[in-house]
Formats: C-alpha cells, structure tokens, sequence
C-alpha cells in the first residue's frame, strides 16, 4: 500500500480544480457544461485542459443547463464517459432533464458546487439546492473538503458505471468554502486511476447509435404498472448501491489510503450518549465543536451524512438506537417543514431518545465553532434536564437590528 | 442528385400497426427519410406525436436506434449522442425529428445553441402546424388566422419562419421539403448526409385532425401548398441557395394555383373571408420576394 501511496502527487488545489482533475484523471470523454457561480471555475479547467490537449475529450459550449444535462446524458447512450457541472439556479434549470436521465439508467457524473437560490441574487453557500434533487433517482454525495471533491468524483464513476446501479451521480460541495478554497492535497497517478477505473463499457446498459442495434429508449409503456415496475428497480438499485459505494471506497482506500467512510464518516459517534449530524464543509467547524466539548467532558460524537441518496437509514438507526440525543445541523431547509435531514432523520431516532433540529448558515450565513458548541451544549443540558426533548426545527441565527428575531 | 423511385430501397423501418391518425403525415414523412439513409441513422425524438407513433414498449414500430427525450431537449441530447459516437468512431447520421412546438417554442434555445456550435446533426423539423399531440393549440408555426383550440378566432400572429432563422446560424445546408415530394425530400436528406456539420430541413407536414380536412387529403393539401405557393421549396448549400425544381414554376406568380383552393379544403381556415385571402396573398408574395432575393445573394 505504502507504494502506491507514494505515487500521489501532493498537489494544492481549490475545490472547483479538484474536480476538474478528477474529471480528467477518469477520462472523460463529453463534457458539458453552463458558465454559474460558484461552479465555473470547473468547467474553465476543463475547457483549458481539452484546448490543450490534457485531455482527450469534447467539450461542448452549451445555451443552458438544461443543454448541459441533455447533451451529456445524449453523450452517455452514446456511449461515452460524460460530465457536467452546475449549481443552484442552474441545478433548478436542469430539474426535469435530471429525472429523465435518472429513470433512463444511464451512468453520469455531476458536480453540484452548492449555492444559495434567490431572490435576492447570491451566490453564497447552502445545500437547499442540491437537496431539491433528492427524489430525482441521483446518488448525491456530499464532500467535506478539497480532498474529497477530488476522490468522491472519482469514486462516482466506479459507481455510476456498476452494473449494479446504473443511476447518476451527484457530487456535491459547498460553495466557496470548498469550490474557491486552495487546499493541500493528495492526486493519484493516472497509472492508478487507469487500472482501477477501466474505460466505459458503451453497452452497459445499452447504446444509440448509427447503424447499431435498433433498440428504442423511452416511448410509451404498454401498461402503467410496467413503469410503476420500473420505479421499484430504480429503488432496488439505489439500495444496492450501497453495497457498491462500500466496496468503491473500500477499493479506493487500498489505492490510496484513503477512506472516509462509506454512507456515513462516524466520528465517535456508536459510543457516545449524545451524537450531532451534518453534512458538507460545514462538518470541519461542528467536529471542532463537539471535540471541543468532549474535552470539557461532554459524552458527544458525530455523524457526516456523505451520501444523502441512498439515505444512510441503517446507519442512523443503528447511531440513534445507542444514543441518548441526536441533534442536526442543516444547512438547507424546506418552507413549510423545516431542516430536510432533521425532517429525514427524525422518524429513525426513536421516541425515547432526545431530538433537535437546528437550521443555521442559510444563505452564505457564517456559522462559528462557538455557536455550534453552543447550541450543541444546550441541547444537552436540556435534555439532561427535561429529557426526552422532541424539537424537529429551531432556526440558528443572530438577531437583526429593528427586525425580527 | 436525381433519385428514381423504383432504384429506393424497399426494406421497412416502420413496422405495421402504429398509433399514428389515418392520413398521418408524419409517417409518410418519417419512412422517406428511413429510405433516404436506408436506415443506416438513429433518431432523437421530443415529445409530440412521434413519440406516441411507436406504439407501447416494450415494443416499437421504429425499426432503427432510437431515443424519445424531453420536449426542449433532443437538439441538446442529439449534440452529445453525436460527440459520443463520433468519438468511437462511427459516422453515421444522427437525425432529430422534431415537431414546431419543440422547434419554434419550447425547445428553440436548444435547436439554436446546437445550430450555432454547428453540431453535426441532420434536424429534421416535420412541421404540421400546431401543437397536435396535445390537442391542436397554436405554436409558433402556427400561421395567421389560422384556427387552433388555443386560438378560437384566428391566431392574431405571424408564424416564425424557421428556415430563415436557421440560415442565419450560417449552418452549411437549409432546405425546405414537403412530404408531397418525396423523391426531392430524399435528396435532400441524402444530400444532408454527405455534409459535415448542422444540417436543417423544414419539413411541411400537413396534419388531417389538426388543420381539419378529410384524412384522404393529406398529400393532395401538402401539394396545393406547393402548387399556390404558399410554401416554397427551396434550398441552401454551402453559399448557394436555389428554388428546388418542384417549386421552380411558381416562382412566376400566374402559374400559382388560387390560395383558397389551398384554404377552402381545411377547417382552420374558414375565418379567412375575401379581405383577409388578399392580406394572404400579399403575405407569399413578400415571401417569395424574400427567397428570391436571397437566391440572387447567395448564388
């Protein structure tokens, strides 16, 4: 192992360029993709590196996100190894082309660089978006650092492309935090990547082409319980892909030495009485938090959520069975509900076991280990005291002169 | 190229016992291209009647590779599907066969952005007029006065004309066809094959339910378009635009059948009174001017 480890290059990259050398280290073969903030730094890379031959792939200078998404997913029946990048408005543009590509079980691979959605305008972090896709039949991962945006790429071929899966494949990470941050980093070779991630099989699972096979993807279905059918696989799928993003990050780890987890990264989170939930970049800041605490002597853990399809449901019931309290940070929300991994995971954490959901860094909204320590502990107290606490939406947020709250 | 109807090839590409209307000029269309590239293609279709046509998967009349995508997509979807194939290495035609709803409305950023990057793709628009598949409402090919269920009295718009805004990407082939035609629609889609680049035929495509005239009709009305000159056939390659021979006569304007032999056969247009045919007339007589005089710029 120790050989093959010695063959990374120590690199330092944002997060957009780490993604971008992902892209090129799988080969990609069509790249398509829409100038958005904070996404763009993506596709630049990766027009560079197609001028310059760096890679040997089409690029194509798509009108819309909506083009961006149909023209790879026209790329991957084609046959070919295809990747796209987006954000927030534009994720929302491509909205009917991402279930189309989904249900028509084709592998892709997509970077959604997260971002607030307006009005007003900003272009600011918040996971809201990529959390709208959650019912399309995508995979979404969800990266904590630079480091992660780069194997989690990689590791989204290997799972897109399984025969045991044949659903699309959402890479997401924060916007700025991640996307416009240099971190320092570890790259693979390419004579690594080669021999792990072999090129695309074209007839896994079919291919249009010219002259080829006269199949017909997509017409009308002779009865609507055939496509009611068609759903349940899909869902079969996405449960099977678990197994699958196990054993590609279990092999990825053997390349590199790295292994972040599979559904979920446990942070002394089966052993402790209390245990906090987040996902994104955010993770870093409330890991401070909760380590913080346990150095004051608090019995705290934590769980990152880094896939939120296939929802890691196992894992968190497994978490919640032996905890004593749960409480989420989300950084995204629903109207009318309140944090959508509060609302997803609060049905999991039995009634004994004390709940909270926080909403906080909407919006691009600064949130500060202190105030994540902060809420954590007062979560704590109250459910020492009052316990079993159930609050599924709280919002985190300073108080606004002359307004409310 | 001058194509003889008994040298076409007779394989079937379109299985009997589809869901298409009787008289439905989509499938007259459809087989004469299938003929024209011996079913040597696949096909990118949108949302519209040809993709209720096949019939239920998971069977499928269309006898060559086949893709039904969303309505705005398939220029979008056809540009990767060709990046893909091209790359491993097969040059055979990629076709979208799209309707005027998702080629004049919904799906028009798409058509143009894939125009404009001059992707190599034969588009086919098979213009019947209106938005047919989900109850005859008016698109934006849709010509004026006609009636639709979404303009009761008469659309009050002109129709886009979609072959001029396509000659305007300065793509390298333009034409115009009509499925009355087949053996100049052929060529053209042959002549289409053989061109690099983004390829556009606007394809007039009279629908008998739609524009309301009896379902014997269909090539008899796609005709008199011809013959009273209310759509032109014509043809831009590479720097040269020409009237193609079925039209040429009628660049003369007394050899043009009476509009309302065109008009009288077709339900939509009975709004169109004496005053309005005249307003009608002067409308194709501005069109020819336009075809003509860019037949003399681009000779």
């Amino acid at each position: 192992m120790q050989e093959t480890i010695q063959r990374q290059a120590r690199k330092v990259l944002v997060g957009d360029h780490a993604v971008a050398e992902a892209v090129k280290l799988a080969r990609t073969q069509v790249i398509s993709a829409y100038p958005i903030t904070p996404q763009t730094l993506i596709v630049e890379r990766l027009a560079e590196m197609v001028d310059n031959k760096e890679i040997n792939a089409k690029f194509i200078r798509v009108e819309s996100e909506f083009a961006a998404l149909a023209s790879v997913y026209g790329a991957s029946a084609g046959g070919a190894r295809a990747f796209t990048a987006t954000s927030s408005h534009g994720l929302f543009y491509m909205y009917e082309m991402l279930w189309w590509a989904a249900a028509s079980r084709l592998p892709l691979v997509m970077a959604v660089v997260t971002r607030s959605l307006g009005p007003p305008w900003n272009i600011h972090d918040e996971h809201t978006d990529i959390m709208a896709i959650r019912d399309s039949g995508w995979i979404i991962g969800m990266a904590q650092n630079v480091q992660e945006a780069l194997d989690m790429t990689l590791a989204a071929y290997k799972i897109t492309e399984d025969s045991r899966v044949l659903l699309p494949v959402a890479v997401g990470l924060d916007g700025f935090i991640l996307s416009h941050t240099a971190e320092v980093l570890e790259v693979p070779s390419q004579e690594v990547v080669d021999g792990w991630l072999p090129p695309r099989d074209p007839h896994i699972p079919y291919v249009i082409e010219p002259g080829g096979e006269p199949i017909t993807m997509g017409n009308m279905v002779k009865s609507d319980a055939h496509h009611m059918l068609l759903k349940k696989m899909m869902d079969e799928a996405m449960d099977g892909a678990k197994n699958v993003i196990h054993d590609v990050f279990a092999s990825y780890a053997k390349l590199t030495g790295r292994n972040n987890g599979d559904l979920i990264e446990c942070v002394n989170c089966q052993n402790s009485d209390y245990v906090a939930v987040a996902t994104g970049a955010w993770s870093g800041d409330i890991m401070k938090a909760v380590s913080d605490l346990r150095e004051e002597g608090y019995n705290v853990g934590f769980l990152r959520i880094r896939f939120l399809r296939p929802f890691p449901e196992e894992a968190i019931m497994d978490v919640a069975s032996r905890a004593r309290g749960i409480i989420v940070f989300d950084r995204d929300y629903s109207t009318g509900l309140g944090g959508i991994i509060a609302a997803e995971m609060m049905g999991l954490v039995p009634q004994s076991v004390s709940f909270k959901g926080v909403i906080a860094g909407l919006a691009g909204v600064d949130v500060t280990p202190s105030e994540v320590k902060a809420a954590i502990k007062d979560f704590i107290d109250d459910a020492e005291r009052n316990g079993p606490i159930r609050i599924r939406k709280t919002w985190l947020m300073q108080k606004m002169e002359g307004g409310k709250p | 190229m001058s194509i003889r109807i008994d040298q076409l090839p007779r394989d079937k590409f379109i299985m009997p016992g589809t869901a298409a209307c009787p008289g439905c000029p989509l499938l007259i269309g459809l087989r004469q291209v299938m003929m024209a590239l011996n079913g040597k293609m696949s096909l990118v279709i949108p949302a519209g009647c040809s993709s209720v046509i096949p019939g239920m998967s998971p069977a499928t009349s269309y006898g060559v590779p086949t893709i039904h995508v969303p309505f705005a997509s398939s220029p979008a979807v056809a540009s990767g599907l060709v990046s893909a194939v091209r790359m491993r290495g097969n040059n055979g035609p990629v076709v979208v066969w799209a309707g005027d709803g998702a080629s004049s409305d919904i799906g028009f950023a798409a058509l143009s952005g894939a125009a404009a990057r001059n992707e190599d793709l034969i588009y086919i628009l098979a213009d019947n007029e209106a938005y047919m598949n989900t109850g005859i409402q008016a698109s934006g090919t849709t010509p004026w006065m006609a009636w639709t269920t979404t303009s009761p009295n008469g659309k009050t718009e002109e129709r886009k004309e979609m072959a001029l805004i396509m000659l305007m990407h300065k793509i390298p082939y333009v034409a115009t066809a009509s499925i009355a035609y087949p053996l100049d629609f052929i060529a053209k889609v042959r002549k289409a094959s053989q061109i690099r680049g983004f390829k556009f035929i606007h394809l007039y495509a009279p629908c008998p339910p739609g524009l309301k005239f009896d379902d014997s009709y269909t090539v008899k009305i796609a005709q008199l378009a011809v013959e009273t000159g209310i759509w032109v056939l014509w043809e831009y390659n590479q720097g040269k635009l020409t009237i193609s021979p079925p039209s040429a006569m009628y660049k003369d304007k007394s050899k043009r059948k009476p509009l309302s032999e065109y008009m009288k056969l077709q339900g939509r247009f009975s709004k169109v009174g004496e005053d309005a045919m005249k307003i009608y007339e002067a409308k194709i007589d501005a069109y020819w001017n336009t075809i003509l005089k860019l037949s003399e710029l681009y000779k």
